[in-house]
C-alpha cells in the first residue's frame, strides 16, 4: 500500500482533534442551558469519565486496528488520542474535586483510601500523567527504548480504569453491571489481541510435526 | 430532562395551586421555567416544556404542619419527582417517572396481618378517613448521599397503627411493597427479592415522625414517588420508605428487608442517617443537596446530620445501643 501524503495526515488529524471535543462541547452545551438533570454534579461526573474511559480504549485499539487493517499511518493518531483520553480524565477528576467534594476537602484522603473504586481511578489518572508528560517527540528521542517500556503502562491504566467503573456498581445491581462488563471485556479482546496468536500458532505446528513424520 | 404531557386541568387553577403552595416557590419555579423553555425547543420537545417545572396531579390540600419545616430551600417539585430510586420501574434515576405511567393506584387496599387486635383488609379510603391530612417538610437523605426538602402530605403512621391495637407481641411492623409485574417493568429483573420489604421497630414506627404519605407539594403522590400510599421515616435513609404499601404485619422477631437481605454488610435494619458511620463504596459524612431551582452546579454539599437532623427527636429511640454494631 502506498503511504498517504502529509495533507492526509494532517486533514485526519484535524478531524479526530475536532472529533474528541465533541463531548466536551456537549458538556458545556449542557451545563449553560441547565439540562444536565436534578443532580448535575453527577451527570457531569459520569460523561466525562465515560469519555476518558472510551478514549483510553479507542487508543489501545490502534495498534490492533493497524495490524488488521495493514494502514499504518494509524499511529499518527495515536499520541492525540491518549492526550485526549488524559484530557477527559483529568477534566473527570477536576470535576470531583473542586465541583463535587468543594469545601470538604478533609473527605479526600479519606475517600482514596477507604474506597476502592476512588483508590484505583486515582491511580489510573496518577499513572496517566509520565506518559502525557513524555508523549513529546523530545521525550521520545531523549527515553529511546526505555519509552516503549514505560508506556507499556497504558495496559494497567486501562484495567483500573474499567475497575473503577465496575467497582461503584450498587450491590445487586445486575443491571447496572452491564455496562461496565461491556467495557471490560472490550479492554480484554484489545489485551488478546495483542498476543503473538501467529507465533503460537506455529510453534504449535511444529511440535505436532514431527509426531505425524514418525 | 423528560418533558411530560399536561394532565387534563385547566392552566389558571395550575397557576393559583402553585401561589397556595408556596409565593416564593412559585416565583423560582418561573426563575427555571426560561431555560427549560429553551432546551425543550433544542430537543424537539414541542409539548409544553414549560410546564416541565410546575406541579401536576390531583390537588390535595392541607394544612401545614407548624412543628415539622426545616426553614431549608425546598427542593423542585420537578426534581422530586424526575429523580427517583424505585426499582420495581427501572434501576435508572429517570425510569420511575418514565416507566410508572401505567400503573394504576386506584382503586387500594392495604392487608394489616399479624400481632394485632384488628387484622384484615381495608380500603386506603378507610385507612385515611379518621386522621386529618397535614403537610409536613422533612430532608430525606438518600443512602447514595444525596438528599433533598420536601413537602409530604400524609398522616402519622403511629396514630394509624394505634388503631389495629397491636398487641404485646408485636416488637415489629413490616411493609410490603405491591407486585405487579404487567405494570411495573423493573420487576422483570431479579434485581431485588421481590417483593420490596421494609420494617420498623414499634417504638419507631409509633414515634411522630414517622409518616404515611399520600401526596407532596400539595398534590396525590405521582406513581414515581409511591402513590397511592408510602411511608417517610425522615431520620433513616430513603429505602427504609416503602413505596406503593399492599400490606401491614405486626412481627414478634425482626422481619427480613429487602436491602438487608442482597448486601447486609452494606444495609443494615436500622440504616438510621449516621455521618460516622461511612457505607463500604462511599462516604456518607456529607451529601449533595438537590434543592432550588435544579440545575445549580455549585455550592451543594452540605455536612450530613445526626439521624438526619431529627437528633433531638429521635435518638432517645437508640439510647444504650451501639450505632456501628447497629448500624
Amino acid at each position: 500500500m502506498k503511504p498517504p501524503r502529509e495533507t492526509t495526515i494532517v486533514v485526519a488529524k484535524v478531524i479526530v482533534f475536532v472529533l474528541c471535543l465533541l463531548p466536551l462541547g456537549h458538556l458545556a452545551w449542557d451545563v449553560a442551558q441547565q439540562t444536565l438533570g436534578p443532580d448535575p454534579v453527577a451527570a457531569l461526573e459520569h460523561r466525562s469519565g465515560d469519555w476518558a474511559l472510551r478514549l483510553l480504549l479507542i487508543t489501545l485499539a490502534i495498534t490492533p486496528l493497524r495490524r488488521l487493517t495493514g494502514v499504518a499511518t494509524l499511529i499518527r493518531l495515536r499520541r492525540m488520542l491518549g492526550l485526549f483520553a488524559f484530557f477527559y480524565a483529568t477534566v473527570h477528576l477536576a470535576i470531583y474535586l473542586v465541583i463535587d467534594l468543594g469545601g470538604f476537602w478533609r473527605q479526600l484522603f479519606s475517600e482514596i483510601v477507604k474506597r476502592p473504586y476512588i483508590t484505583v481511578g486515582f491511580l489510573a489518572w496518577l499513572l496517566l500523567v509520565p506518559l502525557a508528560l513524555t508523549s513529546t517527540k523530545g521525550m521520545m528521542r531523549r527515553l529511546g527504548r526505555r519509552w516503549g517500556k514505560l508506556h507499556k503502562l497504558v495496559y494497567a491504566i486501562g484495567l483500573l480504569a474499567v475497575l473503577h467503573y465496575l467497582w461503584q456498581v450498587k450491590y445487586g445491581q445486575k443491571i447496572a453491571v452491564r455496562e461496565p462488563l461491556i467495557y471490560l471485556s472490550i479492554y480484554l479482546a484489545l489485551m488478546a489481541a495483542r498476543l503473538p496468536w501467529p507465533a503460537w500458532f506455529a510453534r504449535l505446528r511444529r511440535s505436532v510435526r514431527p509426531e505425524s513424520g514418525a | 430532562m423528560k418533558s411530560f404531557r399536561v394532565p387534563p386541568i385547566p392552566g389558571s387553577e395550575i397557576t393559583s395551586e402553585s401561589v397556595y403552595l408556596q409565593r416564593r416557590r412559585f416565583l423560582r419555579g418561573l426563575g427555571l421555567a426560561a431555560p427549560l423553555l429553551v432546551s425543550g425547543c433544542s430537543r424537539g420537545g414541542e409539548d409544553a416544556p414549560v410546564a416541565a417545572a410546575e406541579p401536576a396531579g390531583k390537588p390535595l390540600p392541607a394544612p401545614r404542619s407548624e412543628r415539622w419545616q426545616t426553614g431549608e430551600e425546598l427542593t423542585s417539585w420537578n426534581d422530586a419527582t424526575h429523580y427517583n430510586n424505585y426499582y420495581e420501574f427501572g434501576t435508572g434515576k429517570s425510569d420511575p417517572s418514565s416507566n410508572a405511567g401505567r400503573f394504576k393506584p386506584q382503586p387500594w387496599s392495604v392487608e394489616v396481618a399479624g400481632h394485632a387486635e384488628v387484622i384484615g383488609r381495608f380500603t386506603l379510603e378507610d385507612l385515611l378517613k379518621p386522621h386529618a391530612l397535614e403537610e409536613r417538610v422533612y430532608r430525606h437523605r438518600c443512602v447514595e448521599a444525596w438528599s433533598m426538602v420536601i413537602p409530604w402530605v400524609g398522616i402519622p403512621l403511629g396514630a394509624c397503627l394505634a388503631r389495629f391495637k397491636p398487641t404485646s407481641r408485636a416488637k415489629y411492623v413490616a411493609f410490603t411493597t405491591v407486585q405487579r409485574p404487567a405494570e411495573m417493568p423493573g420487576l422483570a429483573y431479579p434485581v431485588l427479592d421481590w417483593p420490596y420489604r421494609e420494617a420498623l421497630r414499634i417504638d419507631e414506627a409509633m414515634h411522630p415522625l414517622s409518616l404515611l404519605a399520600v401526596g407532596l407539594y400539595g398534590r396525590e403522590l405521582p406513581n414515581q414517588n409511591g402513590a397511592p400510599l408510602r411511608l417517610i421515616v425522615p431520620w433513616k435513609y430513603g429505602f427504609k420508605g416503602a413505596k406503593s404499601i399492599v400490606r401491614i404485619e405486626f412481627w414478634e422477631r425482626q422481619p427480613v428487608t429487602s436491602w438487608n437481605l442482597v448486601a447486609p454488610t452494606e444495609y443494615g435494619f436500622y440504616s438510621n442517617v449516621n455521618p460516622a458511620v461511612d457505607h463500604p463504596r462511599w462516604t456518607q459524612s456529607s451529601e449533595r443537596r438537590i434543592s432550588g431551582g435544579g440545575g445549580n452546579l455549585f455550592a451543594r454539599r452540605i455536612a450530613t446530620q445526626p439521624f438526619n437532623g431529627y437528633a433531638d427527636d429521635v435518638a432517645s429511640l437508640y439510647a444504650g445501643m451501639d450505632l456501628r454494631a447497629n448500624f
